[in-house]
C-alpha cells in the first residue's frame, strides 16, 4: 500500500476512535451530574409518582450503557432528541444555527488565513526591520484585546459613530447573501483580529526556520529576489507547521465564537449553547458538545492529512 | 596591461573580507576572514582554492558572486567580473549577475536542493528566471547535461525529487544546475568532499568533462590537494585568510616553495612497522545483524580478529556496514547470530546485560567530537566522569589523574577548566581520546575519528593514537572510509562491502595485488597527488573493460 494511503487511513481511524471517546466523556459527564432529565423537566415540586412515570416513559430506567448506545445511534442517524425547554427537535434547531456559525466562520477564515500568511511572509522578508515590527506589534495588540472589548470598540466606532454597519447582526431565513454579509461584517472583523496574530506569527517563525537551510542560499545565488525565494523555496517547506496552527484557529472560529455571538446578538451555535446551558437543557448541551468536538477533531485530522500530503518524502517514496 | 585586464574573466585584487564576532560577555570584535588576496581567472581556465577549514576559501569563492555569508562584509579591494567591479554593484545588479554570469555548486547537494521541488524545476529555474531560454529549451539543455554528466535515465531524471536519488547523482545534478544557464564562471565549493571515493572519482570525471565541453571557467574549492591537482590549471594555497602560495598546478604539486605547501603535499607520510599477531583481544565470529523492522541483513556473516595492542582498520564506503559492526560490538545493536569474544569472555549481545568491566574495557571515540561532549561541562568534568564511575576517584586524586591524561594527549593541564566551545576541532578530538583512555580500556573503537578534521590536524591525531598504542598497549578498531588513514595506522585491514567482509588480512597482504574487484576499485579510486592521475586511472579501467 502507498505509505500516504496508510498514514491517512491511520489518522482517520484515530479520529473516529477519538470521537467515540469524546462521546462517552460527554454522555457520562452529563450523566454524572446530580438529578436527571425527568427531574429537570418536572422541576423541584414534582411528585415521586410523576417522576417515576416520566422515567418509565423516557426509558431512563434502562441500564446506562444501553441508553448511551441508543443516544449514540440516534446521533449518528441524525436524531438528536428533543429540547427539554421547548420540545423542539434539536437537529432542526441546530441545523440553522450551525449554518449561521459556519457562514460567519467561513468569511472570517477567508479573510484571515490569506492575510495572516501574507503578513507572515512579509514579516519574514523584513525580519527585524520596521515592517516586521509593525506587523508583529499590531497583530499582538489585536490578540491581546479581549474579544468583548474588541467587539464593543468595533461597535462603538463603526456602528454607532460612523453608522456604516448595523450594530446587531440579525439574520433570518430567506435573507439574501449580500444582506447577510452586511450583517456579519462587524463580527467577522472582530474574529479576524482575534485569530490573525497566531497564524501570522507561526508563518513567520516557520519561514525563518527554513531560511537557515542551505537550499535557501542556493536560491539566493540563483539571483532570485527575496520574496521569490521566500514564496517559492521557503514556504513550501514551512506548510506543515503553518497548517496545524491554521486548523486550530479555524476550529476556534467555529467553537470559540460564543462571546462574539453574544456581543453582536448573532443567532449561531454559541448563543444557542449559552441559552440552553443556563436552562439546564442537557440533551442540547450534549448535542452541541458533540458537534464542537467533531469540528475540532475533524479539522485537526485535516491538518495532519495536509501535512502528510505536503511532505514529498511521503508523497513520492523512493 | 589593458590587454591583460580584458582577458581576465575574474580578477580579484587585494580582497579583504571582515566579519564581526560577538563573544559572550565581551565587546563585539572585528574579525578579518580574508586579507589582501589577489587572483585572476581567464576564460575557460580552472583555479583551485585550497586550504584547511577557516582558510577563507569558500568566502573567496562566494565573493566572486559578491555574496557574503552570515554577517561577513566585502570590506576592501576589487572584484572585477567581466570588466566591472561587482563589489560596488547594487542589489538589482547582483541579482542579475548571480545565476547568469556566475553559478555555484555547493558542498552538500543533499542540503542544497529544495526537498519540496522536483529536480528539473530547480535545474532550469535560473535559466527561466533570467529569461535566458524558454522552458522547452531549458529542459532540453538540462536533459542534455544530465546525459553528459552520466546520470541514469536522463529523460526522466528531472521528474524525481532530491530524496529519490543518491548523493553522487545529486552532486552531478547540482553541476547540471550550475551549467544550465550557460554561465561564464562556476564556483565549485568542495563538490566531492561528502562523497565516497568510488563515487568521487565518477563525479570528478563528470565535472572535468563538463568544464572542458562547455568552456566555462571555474573556481574549484577543496581541502584535498590530490583532488584539485586533477582539475585545476592554477592553484592558490590559503591559510588563515591569507595567500600562502599561488602558481600553476604543476609548480604547486611538484615544486612547492612555501613550507606550508610542502607540508600539505607531503601529508599522509605517516608509517609504522606492522605489529605481529598475538592473543586476540577481540574475536567477531560469523556475526549477522539487522535493524528492527527491516528484512535485510546489514551485516552478513562477519568474522574478524584483533590482537592485543594492534590496529584493525575496517574500511568501506557509506552503507557498507562498518559503523553497524561497531554498534554490534558495543552492544548498541544486538547481533542476530554469531559470537563476540572480548578479552577471553563471551560478550552478551545486548548492552544491558554486560558487566561493568566489559563496558570499561571497550571504549569508543566518535567522528563528531563536538556532539560527543556535553557543551556545558568543562574538560575536567568530561574526562573525570569515567574516572569517578569506573575507579571511584575523587577530589585531588581525580584532578591529578585528569592532568596526567591531558599531558598524555599533549594538551597540558591548563585545559582542565576550559569548555568544549573554547577548543579547536583537533583539541576536542584529543579530549575525547583522553576520556576513552581514562577508563584504561583494552580496545578503543574509533569511528571515523579523523574524517571531520583538516589533513594536518588529522595527522596529529593519528600520530597521537599510534604513540598511545605503543605506551598503553591498547588495541584499536579503526573505522574509516579513507584509505590513506588506513595505510598510516593499520596492522590488519578488513574491507567491507554491502555488509560483508570481502577482503581481510594483514596490511601488507590486503594492499598487495592481486586484488578482488571491489578492493581494486576502492584502491584505484583514491586520488593521488600527481598530475594526470585521473586520466591514467580512466585509461586503465577502460582497457580492463575493453579486454573483457
Amino acid at each position: 500500500m502507498h505509505p500516504v494511503v496508510k498514514l491517512v487511513t491511520q489518522r482517520l481511524a484515530l479520529g473516529l476512535l477519538l470521537m467515540l471517546a469524546v462521546s462517552a466523556l460527554i454522555f457520562f459527564g452529563v450523566e454524572a451530574l446530580p438529578g436527571d432529565t425527568a427531574q429537570a423537566m418536572l422541576g423541584q415540586s414534582a411528585t415521586p409518582e410523576a417522576l417515576a412515570n416520566l422515567r418509565e416513559k423516557m426509558g431512563l430506567n434502562e441500564p446506562v450503557i444501553w441508553r448511551y448506545g441508543h443516544w449514540l445511534y440516534g446521533f449518528m442517524t441524525g436524531d438528536m432528541g428533543v429540547a427539554l425547554t421547548n420540545g423542539e427537535d434539536i437537529a432542526t434547531s441546530i441545523g440553522s444555527r450551525l449554518g449561521n456559525t459556519l457562514f460567519l466562520a467561513f468569511w472570517a477564515a477567508l479573510i484571515s488565513v490569506p492575510l495572516a500568511i501574507l503578513l507572515g511572509l512579509l514579516a519574514a522578508r523584513y525580519n527585524g526591520r520596521w515592517p516586521d515590527r509593525l506587523i508583529s506589534g499590531v497583530t499582538l495588540a489585536t490578540i491581546s484585546l479581549p474579544e468583548f472589548v474588541a467587539g464593543y470598540l468595533v461597535l462603538y466606532f463603526l456602528a454607532v459613530k460612523l453608522q456604516w454597519f448595523p450594530a446587531m447582526s440579525m439574520v433570518f431565513p430567506g435573507m439574501g447573501v449580500f444582506e447577510r454579509l452586511q450583517a456579519v461584517i462587524l463580527p467577522v472583523i472582530v474574529l479576524v483580529m482575534v485569530v490573525l496574530a497566531h497564524m501570522m506569527r507561526m508563518t513567520r517563525a516557520a519561514i525563518l526556520n527554513v531560511m537557515q537551510s542551505a537550499y535557501i542560499e542556493t536560491a539566493e545565488l540563483k539571483g532570485l529576489s527575496p520574496l521569490t525565494v521566500i514564496w517559492r523555496h521557503a514556504f513550501p517547506n514551512a506548510i506543515a507547521p503553518v497548517v496545524n496552527v491554521v486548523m486550530l484557529n479555524l476550529a476556534y472560529l467555529v467553537v470559540g465564537v460564543v462571546v462574539v455571538e453574544v456581543v453582536f446578538v448573532y443567532p449561531g451555535m454559541g448563543q444557542y449553547l449559552v441559552d440552553h446551558v443556563t436552562k439546564r437543557d442537557l440533551p442540547v448541551v450534549q448535542a452541541c458538545g458533540m458537534i464542537f468536538a467533531a469540528v475540532y477533531i475533524g479539522l485537526n485530522i485535516l491538518a495532519d492529512v495536509v501535512s502528510i500530503l505536503a511532505n514529498p518524502r511521503l508523497r513520492h517514496p523512493k | 596591461m589593458l590587454d591583460l585586464v580584458k582577458t581576465n574573466l575574474l580578477e580579484i585584487k587585494n580582497l579583504r573580507i571582515e566579519a564581526t564576532s560577538y563573544p559572550p560577555g565581551e565587546a563585539p570584535r572585528k574579525v578579518v576572514l580574508v586579507d589582501d588576496v589577489s587572483v585572476a581567472v581567464q576564460q575557460g581556465r580552472v583555479l583551485g582554492l585550497i586550504g584547511e577549514s577557516g582558510a577563507g576559501k569558500s568566502t573567496i569563492g562566494l565573493s566572486a558572486m559578491a555574496f557574503a555569508r552570515g554577517g561577513a562584509r566585502l570590506a576592501g579591494g576589487q572584484i572585477m567580473l567581466n570588466g566591472r567591479d561587482i563589489r560596488e554593484a547594487g542589489a538589482g545588479d547582483l541579482r542579475s549577475l548571480r545565476g547568469r554570469e556566475v553559478t555555484y555548486v555547493a558542498q552538500s547537494a543533499a542540503a542544497a536542493f529544495n526537498p519540496a521541488k522536483r529536480l528539473m524545476e530547480q535545474v532550469i529555474e535560473t535559466s527561466l528566471h533570467h529569461k535566458l531560454m524558454t522552458r522547452a529549451e531549458a529542459e532540453a539543455r538540462a536533459v542534455d547535461l544530465f546525459r553528459k554528466l552520466g546520470l541514469p535515465n536522463p529523460e526522466t531524471f528531472g521528474t524525481r525529487y532530491p530524496h529519490q536519488v543518491s548523493g553522487g547523482q545529486l552532486q552531478r545534478a547540482m553541476t547540471a544546475m550550475a551549467l544550465c544557464p550557460k554561465p561564464d564562471l562556476v564556483v565549485f565549493d568542495e563538490p566531492t568532499t561528502a562523497l565516497d571515493v568510488t563515487t568521487q572519482i565518477d563525479v570528478l570525471v563528470a565535472i572535468k568533462a563538463a568544464i572542458r565541453d562547455t568552456g566555462v571557467a571555474a573556481l574549484y574549492i577543496t581541502h584535498d590537494l590530490a583532488v584539485v591537482a586533477q582539475v585545476a590549471d592554477d592553484i592558490l594555497v590559503l591559510r588563515g585568510g591569507k595567500k600562502v602560495e599561488y602558481g600553476t598546478t604543476d609548480q604547486i604539486i611538484n615544486a612547492p616553495q612555501q613550507a606550508y605547501t610542502q607540508a600539505l603535499v607531503s601529508v599522509r607520510s605517516i608509517d609504522h612497522a606492522e605489529k605481529d599477531d598475538s592473543a586476540p583481544v577481540l574475536s567477531v565470529a560469523n556475526v549477522t545483524a539487522r535493524y528492527k523492522g527491516t528484512n535485510f541483513d546489514v551485516l552478513k556473516n562477519v568474522t574478524v580478529d584483533l590482537s592485543a595492542g594492534q590496529t584493525l582498520a575496517v574500511v568501506g564506503e557509506s552503507g557498507s556496514g562498518k559503523s553497524t559492526l561497531a554498534r554490534v560490538i558495543t552492544g548498541l545493536l544486538p547481533a542476530a547470530q554469531g559470537r563476540i569474544t572480548f578479552a577471553g569472555r563471551t560478550l552478551s549481545a545486548d548492552l544491558a546485560s554486560r558487566t561493568k568491566d566489559d563496558l570499561r574495557e571497550l571504549q569508543m571515540i566518535y567522528q563528531m567530537a563536538d556532539t560527543a561532549m556535553n557543551p556545558r561541562q568543562t574538560v575536567g568534568t568530561i574526562i573525570g566522569r569515567p574516572l569517578e564511575f569506573y575507579f571511584g576517584l575523587k577530589g585531588d586524586a581525580k584532578r591529578k589523574r585528569i592532568q596526567e591524561l591531558l599531558e598524555e594527549i599533549e594538551m597540558g593541564a591548563g585545559f582542565i577548566d576550559r569548555y568544549p566551545a573554547e577548543l579547536s576541532g583537533g583539541q576536542k578530538q584529543r579530549v575525547c581520546i583522553a576520556r576513552a583512555l581514562a577508563a584504561k580500556p583494552k580496545l578503543i573503537i574509533c569511528d571515523e575519528v579523523t574524517s571531520a578534521l583538516d589533513p594536518l590536524v588529522a595527522d596529529g591525531i593519528l600520530k597521537l593514537l599510534l604513540a598511545l598504542q605503543q605506551r598503553e598497549g591498547v588495541a584499536y578498531l579503526f573505522i574509516t572510509h579513507d584509505l590513506a588513514t588506513v595505510k598510516a595506522i593499520a596492522d590488519k585491514i578488513a574491507v567491507m562491502y554491502r555488509g560483508q567482509v570481502v577482503r581481510y588480512g594483514s596490511k601488507t597482504d590486503v594492499l598487495t595485488p592481486p586484488y578482488d574487484d571491489y578492493t581494486d576499485l576502492l584502491l584505484s579510486s583514491v586520488p593521488e597527488m600527481k598530475l594526470g592521475w585521473l586520466e591514467s586511472v580512466l585509461a586503465a579501467r577502460k582497457m580492463e573493460s575493453g579486454g573483457n
